[in-house]
């Protein structure tokens, strides 16, 4: 990973592959969406409201792999001190409390014609909430650090945010095990690794959506990479001007 | 030993403390975050009347009865350990139906009866389509048909 260590050499590899992973992923998400849509059969309890699943589930993904994400960076950024660590957990942070907010606003939508109600305080609900306090706790971290000038050989993120970017991830296993811990009104995971209770026939664009969300994903990660690398690049130069 | 080193068994052994804290803040919530008593809880716990709790499990089928004001329905839930019976007035949601999952709020009046004020529907893990579900959906009259 030291190889990319050095930002030119990471800008010369990730400029290109942000081209490669936005158009597919975002050509791949819209053939999901509107497969999921019109193609795939109604289902037999739901009928036509099961088709928020393909947006919603994808969304959950990228809300908890994005912390994930923001903890591996952190991990990186206190015991190897990469450099790129920082930069990564920082361009993380927004894009995975959006998805987060996603899923918070599509399983909203979702629950008031099935189960009747808009909000429960229900484990699963209530550990997701606490994602999205997390990410925005986090971005308000990063932020007070970044326009300080501390840690700015760490990408912005002081030593304090990445620690609370690991200590974070403790919420990441308790949404994954939620619903099956406590009696909860959110249903039990679909997909496990003894199969999935989706039938094949509404399962199928599920994979087309998380796939072209996840590539989507990483594209704007790699582009806010590169803006934040090209805004500290701005602040040095100012800087050395300014001092003459 | 690298300095290297250090920080890595630092921030693993930092990582497993705060999971394994977590955990058990967790295990101790077990019952506290629980979000509804299924009839096999009640029995066992017992749950004064007047309470102000949630009663989930399957609603029995064949139980549901409507009382002759229209708006009262009746109804037995169970969780294969135990079965309750319940009332409620007022309109349930569409996914509402014997054999099929509940969550209710209210409390047990004097003779062990739970009168909820809310009915919340619960649907399990399964997306099929209907045609699997040996019914049939009459696009025109949105009329569900069982064959079996």
């Amino acid at each position: 990973m030291h190889r990319f260590a050095n930002p030119a050499r990471f800008l010369k590899i990730a400029r290109p592959l942000t081209g490669w992973l936005f158009w597919p992923g975002l050509l791949l998400l819209i053939a999901g969406a509107a497969c999921g849509l019109w193609l795939t059969p109604a289902d037999y309890l739901q009928g036509d409201t099961v088709r928020i699943l393909y947006i919603h589930v994808p969304a959950a993904w990228l809300g908890m792999g994005g912390w994930t994400g923001i903890a591996l960076a952190a991990l990186m950024q206190l015991v190897w001190r990469h450099p790129l660590a920082g930069v990564a957990g920082r361009a993380i942070a927004a894009p995975g409390a959006l998805f987060t907010a996603i899923c918070l606003a599509t399983g909203s939508i979702w629950g008031r014609p099935t189960w009747g109600t808009w909000w429960e305080w229900d484990g699963r609900m209530t550990s997701m909430l606490v994602l999205f306090f997390l990410y925005l706790g986090y971005i308000a971290l990063a932020n007070a650090s970044a326009r300080q000038g501390q840690a700015a050989g760490q990408g912005g993120v002081s030593t304090v945010t990445a620690i609370f970017g690991l200590v974070g991830a403790v919420n990441i296993p308790i949404i994954n095990r939620s619903v099956v811990w406590w009696n909860s009104l959110h249903q039990g995971p679909s997909i496990t690794l003894r199969g999935s209770s989706i039938d094949g026939s509404l399962l199928w664009p599920l994979g087309l959506t998380l796939l072209g969300f996840t590539l989507w994903f990483a594209a704007i990660v790699l582009m806010r990479m590169r803006a934040i690398l090209a805004q500290n690049k701005v602040e040095a130069r100012m800087q050395r001007l300014a001092r003459g | 030993m690298k300095a290297k080193h250090q920080r890595l068994i630092l921030a693993l052994a930092a990582l497993v403390a705060i999971t394994g804290a977590g955990l058990l803040a967790v295990s101790a919530l077990r019952d506290e975050a629980a979000y509804f008593y299924a009839p096999g809880d009640v029995k066992t716990k017992g749950v004064e009347p007047g309470k102000a709790i949630r009663l989930g499990g399957m609603v029995v089928k064949g139980s549901l009865k409507r009382a002759p004001d229209g708006v009262t329905i009746r109804f037995d839930v169970t969780d294969g350990k135990a079965t309750v019976p319940a009332t409620f007035s007022g309109i349930a949601p569409d996914l509402f139906k014997e054999g099929s999952g509940v969550v209710a709020e209210g409390a047990f009046d004097g003779k062990g009866v739970f009168v909820a004020t809310n009915l919340l529907a619960k649907h399990d893990e399964r997306y099929m389509p209907r045609e699997l579900e040996g019914m049939n959906y009459n696009e025109t009259t949105h009329e569900m048909k069982t064959e079996r």
